[in-house]
């Protein structure tokens, strides 16, 4: 599994850093995207991977951490996944507003002139 | 500490007052003048006042925790040394402040410049009281701030801001020296504490960093010193206001370089290392200083030049580390002070009174100025050493102590000759100062008729030249008992003998003083017909001009070497600097890879599925698909990017994190409602066929470039990954948050208690960034301009209007307003259902997965849906939508929750929580942090909300300017692109 997870991840950022170096401000929006679900799920993975033991209490009276899977990645993340929708957000009216002012979406504002 | 609050007082009501005066009525010149006198006389009474408890080597001192972290206290200390200093700064500052009530002019901004001259005293009080080095050198940075805006009041006279940035840029250079030398200071001696730094003297100097420690430090006392070769600032500096350069270059500024010397004298003097330094920088500016001196033309220029003469002098008498040496250098600065502050302020006075500077213009003042005339022939006087002043009396100690043997060497050998040379200089321009203006055929081209100044502006000079008078013919009765507070303050046991007399019987340095100022007066005589010519700059070294040099640097510095670093690494475009970015995280990666060689570790893994393997088959066939289409096909892509969002999601549910699993799932939602909103406002994009048949080798190159880096960033990621996975945990905060989650935070769900609770603050600053981030969209969007192409309704509304225009019985509108009806009415009808799942999402939080962030996108959710069921008119005509209100009101809500915990005396974000027995519900939890929650989920609602409407609305607006049909008759601005 952890195989797998980290092959995940590896496809994910693949594709995303792909997006990334592309000229259209769209393309890049997708990317940073994938690359904000491989950084989720690179620094979730962080705290290793468990099944079957979410950090909930179930009692209050003797508690064993050892039972519970490591809460901090995943308060970590819970917030990153807020603001990459925020930062998506942004990027998208910044997009449009460029858009809309220089005529193109190449990412530099003008057509490549090489 | 009841001790200190005087100290407090001292060095905080020059700020006080500066802030008050900045307030002040820009015309009003006799309040911000009152003010600023009132502040400086009651901080020079405070420091007489303290006076007794310096007296018998005694030292007060004030200290509060300031960075308790790092061990550096804000404290305050005085002695007999700094007591004096304090009475120099805040007395001249009085009198400084009385005469530039009458020397600026109505039409300047005077509460400014008051302003700024009583922070620049608070800066300099703050450096002669400092307690530690750091903040010594937080306020000696502070006046090479304060002493920038003072010497750029004129900021419309350009020499004046030149003048300003050079005074800057050396001495703060300078400071960022000190600062260094400084914290190798307290490195050595483990504490920054002055008493602590004094104490350990041997130490300091024993170290192997003394050397560095020294030179740093002495290249901080140098530059504001003005000393050689750093002396240019200064003559630049003169295009302040004149009672700016009688303060800062008499009493303050300039004297803050001294006053370190000899505050770190006992500390760091007495090595070769310090002599050779020293004493040659000294030497050096005092010869050049008073060379230079004798042929400027400008009044304030003279001063100048030899304002940096005297201080050549100071530093060339520390620099010898005699104790002998360091009284008279310490005696001098205090009469520098009061005869050169005289004799600016009398400059000033000619300046004013008769519109000119120019000494070749300046001439038989005397007849319309007499009493002007003999207070400035008095200070003159005091400056060329003349006995009966308080300057002879210096200049016999230094004359003394030159004559004395030091340190065997050349240097020591000829240092009385090159004393006698510089004393001879500054009687000859002296000489020049009271001969050219006061004396000779009466003025023939003055701007105005010459006469005496208003009384009260003449006032502080008459004040000066008495006390140089009084110093000068009885020194035991005035200045003896605080000179001896001062330099046992300094130099503790080893205090020599000295003595104060002014005859000392026939000696050497009577020899020598005689000797300089004959000689003096015969160079002056000698002179005359060089002076006559009135050639700007001096003979011999008028080549030599350290500011042209220090102006080569900087365009080198600043301009050339810039530009061709610009030129080097620097691109506009945004490709080649990802590329870079993510090129050098790959190779910062595979740096440790390379040296430590790679190795899974011992962790059993989780056993294999078969279904979580088929999952990430889907979720990578989702990515590469994305990134695949994303160019041509936006919404496949975007669906796409969905999948491998979905994927994610349910990758963290199988991974015990329901939390996330929620939030990522929501926020998958509104992140896919958002962007196709977006993508009504993108152009098409028609893939051409053949197109990448007919693309350049270039191209393909720089294709397979990237594709290659994209692989190997994801190489590292999954190789990183995988190498952590297998690893064992080691022992992490993560034990604390579950020990205590629950009897420290009142939750069960650990995640949220961290956030809400532990971690409080994080979230915090991350709701407020997500309130940033929606009222920048939604301004961005107020004046947002489309694409001229996607300005028409897209096609096909085009065609359900032209269908209801056809038709007689329909209105425009209707067939797009008929097309969603049973989604629409489904999508109206789970509002409510929505808003529950809400509520109990948020009520849960606490204890369940759930809470504030996900609640609230859960409710964006509801609002977005009715947007799209009912339209935005419909939806805003029944619903108060006022996501700006309700984001703040939810900061307003987190910061209030944080703030209560002060009330009860904990610091901000302190959580309170009990369980209450509710009749028929049962136990109900009520912490605080529920209440920061109820903050973060309305922030969540206002902002996405915010973010989706306003791009929402933009399909409402009309468009500025619509322009006639031509504009949709373009064709869609597809470039041919190469990649």
């Amino acid at each position: 599994m952890e195989l797998i997870f980290a092959l995940a991840v590896g496809i994910l950022t693949t594709s995303g850093v792909w997006l990334l170096l592309r000229p259209r401000t769209f393309q890049v929006i997708i990317g940073l995207s994938l690359l904000s679900y491989a950084v989720n799920l690179f620094i979730f993975g962080m705290g290793r991977l468990r099944v079957g033991a979410p950090p909930v209490l179930e009692t209050t009276e003797a508690i064993d951490p050892a039972l519970f899977t490591d809460p901090l990645p995943q308060a970590l993340v819970l917030t990153a996944i807020v603001i990459s929708f925020a930062m998506t957000a942004l990027f998208l009216v910044v997009l449009l507003a460029s858009r809309g002012l220089t005529g193109t979406d190449h990412v530099d504002g003008r057509e490549d002139v090489r | 500490m009841s001790s200190g609050m005087p100290l407090l007082a001292i060095v905080a009501l020059p700020f006080v007052g500066s802030v008050v005066a900045a307030f002040l009525r820009q015309d009003a010149r006799n309040g911000a003048a009152f003010l600023a006198g009132a502040v400086a006389l009651c901080s020079a009474t405070l420091t007489v006042a303290q006076y007794p408890g310096v007296h018998h080597g005694g030292v007060l001192r004030m200290s509060v925790a300031w960075l308790p972290t790092l061990g550096i206290d804000f404290s305050l200390r005085m002695d007999g040394f700094t007591w004096l200093f304090t009475m120099l700064v805040t007395s001249i500052g009085f009198l400084v402040v009385l005469y530039a009530r009458y020397y600026m002019s109505p039409a300047d901004p005077v509460p400014r410049f008051f302003a700024f001259l009583l922070a620049f005293m608070g800066a300099m009080l703050g450096i002669v009281l400092s307690g530690n080095l750091i903040q010594l050198v937080f306020f000696w940075e502070l006046t090479s701030l304060f002493s920038f805006l003072l010497i750029g009041y004129w900021h419309h006279n350009a020499s004046a801001r030149d003048g300003a940035r050079m005074a800057l840029t050396v001495t703060a250079a300078g400071g960022l020296c000190l600062l260094v030398g400084v914290l190798l200071i307290g490195h050595i001696v483990g504490s920054y504490g002055v008493d602590e730094v004094l104490a350990s003297g041997g130490r300091i100097r024993g170290s192997s960093l003394y050397l560095p420690a020294l030179i740093l430090v002495l290249l901080g006392a140098l530059t504001k010193s003005a000393q050689f070769p750093f002396h240019f600032w200064l003559p630049h500096a003169m295009a302040a206001p004149t009672p700016v350069s009688a303060y800062l270059h008499s009493a303050t500024m300039v004297k803050a370089g001294v006053f370190l010397l000899t505050l770190l004298w006992p500390v760091l003097s007495g090595t070769e290392a310090w002599f050779y330094i020293v004493v040659s920088a000294g030497l050096c500016t005092l010869l050049l200083g008073a060379y230079a001196a004798i042929f400027q033309q400008d009044l304030k220029g003279l001063l100048a030049y030899s304002t940096i003469s005297h201080l050549g002098l100071i530093t060339l008498l520390l620099g010898l580390g005699s104790p002998l040496a360091a009284v008279a250098a310490i005696f001098h600065t205090i009469n520098h002070a009061t005869f050169k502050a005289s004799l600016f302020m009398a400059a000033g006075i000619i300046d004013h009174e008769s519109g000119t500077r120019d000494i070749r213009r300046l001439s038989g003042l005397f007849r319309f100025m007499p009493i002007t005339a003999t207070l400035a022939m008095v200070a003159a006087a005091a400056m060329a050493g003349v006995p009966l002043l308080n300057g002879f009396l210096s200049k016999e100690m230094f004359f003394a102590e030159a004559a004395a043997y030091h340190v065997d060497s050349l240097l020591d050998h000829s240092l009385p000759y090159f004393a006698m040379l510089a004393s001879a200089f500054s009687v000859a321009y002296s000489l020049r100062f009271i001969h050219g203006v006061f004396f000779g055929p009466p003025p023939t081209d003055l701007p105005r008729t010459p006469h005496e100044p208003p009384h009260w502006m003449r006032f502080p000079v008459e004040l000066l030249v008495l006390a140089c008078l009084l110093v000068g013919v009885l020194p035991a009765m005035t200045i003896k008992p605080f000179l001896a507070t001062a330099v046992r303050a300094v130099l503790g046991p080893d205090t020599p003998y000295y003595s104060l007399a002014i005859w000392h019987g026939f000696n050497e340095p009577l020899i020598m003083s005689m000797i300089a100022l004959t000689g003096g007066v015969i160079l002056y005589w000698l002179l005359q017909g060089y002076l006559a010519k009135g050639l700007d700059g001096s003979p011999l070294v008028r080549r030599l001009k350290g500011q042209r040099l220090f102006e080569q640097v900087l365009v080198t510095l600043s301009w050339k070497w810039a530009r061709s670093l610009d030129r080097l690494f620097g691109t506009q475009r945004l490709q080649p600097q990802l590329r870079l970015l993510v090129a050098f995280a790959v190779i910062a990666a595979l740096w440790p890879l390379y040296r430590h060689g790679l190795e899974a570790g011992a962790l059993p893994g989780t056993a294999f599925d078969p279904a979580f393997l088929l999952l990430w088959i889907v979720g990578g066939i989702c990515a590469i698909g994305a990134a695949y289409q994303a160019k041509f096909h936006r919404l496949a892509a975007l669906v796409l990017l969905g999948g491998a969002g979905l994927v994610t999601c349910i990758t963290f549910v199988w991974f015990s994190a329901p939390d996330l699993a929620i939030t990522q799932l929501l926020v998958e939602i509104v992140t896919t409602v958002l962007i196709l909103l977006g993508l009504r406002w993108l152009p098409k994009r028609i893939e051409v066929v053949g197109e990448e048949l007919s693309m350049g080798t270039r191209a393909r190159l720089r294709r397979a470039r990237d594709l290659m880096l994209a692989l190997a960033a994801g190489a590292g990621m999954s190789l990183i990954v995988y190498t952590m996975l297998t690893r064992p945990l080691p022992d992490t905060i993560a034990r604390y948050f579950v020990e205590n989650a629950y009897s420290g935070g009142g939750g069960r769900n650990i995640v949220n208690v961290i956030l809400v609770d532990f971690r409080g603050f994080d979230t915090f600053g991350e709701i407020v960034v997500l309130a940033i981030v929606a009222v920048t969209v939604f301004s961005l969007l107020r004046r947002f301009r489309p694409a001229p192409e996607s300005v028409e309704a897209p096609e096909q509304q085009q065609a359900q209007d032209a269908y209801d225009r056809a038709r007689p019985d329909r209105a425009v509108g209707d067939t797009l307003a008929d097309y969603l009806t049973i989604p629409g009415i489904i999508m109206q009808w789970l509002f409510p259902v929505i808003g529950t799942v809400a509520v109990y999402f948020f009520l849960r939080g606490h204890d369940l997965p759930g809470g504030g962030f996900a609640a609230g996108v859960t409710m964006s959710i509801a609002l977005i849906l009715q947007y799209m069921a009912g339209g935005t008119r419909w939806i805003e005509a029944r619903l108060r939508i006022r996501p700006i209100l309700w984001t703040g009101l939810g900061l307003l809500c987190a910061a209030f929750t944080g703030m209560g915990a002060w009330v009860f005396g904990y610091p901000f974000l302190t959580s309170y929580f009990r369980y209450f027995d509710l009749p028929a519900i049962g136990k109900v939890p009520a912490a605080t942090a529920l209440l920061f929650d109820l903050g973060v989920f309305t922030v969540v609602v206002g902002s996405t909300v915010l973010i989706l409407i306003a791009l929402a609305h933009q399909s409402l607006r009309v468009p500025r300017s619509v322009r006639a049909p031509t504009t949709s008759a373009e064709p869609p601005m597809i470039a041919k692109e190469e990649v």
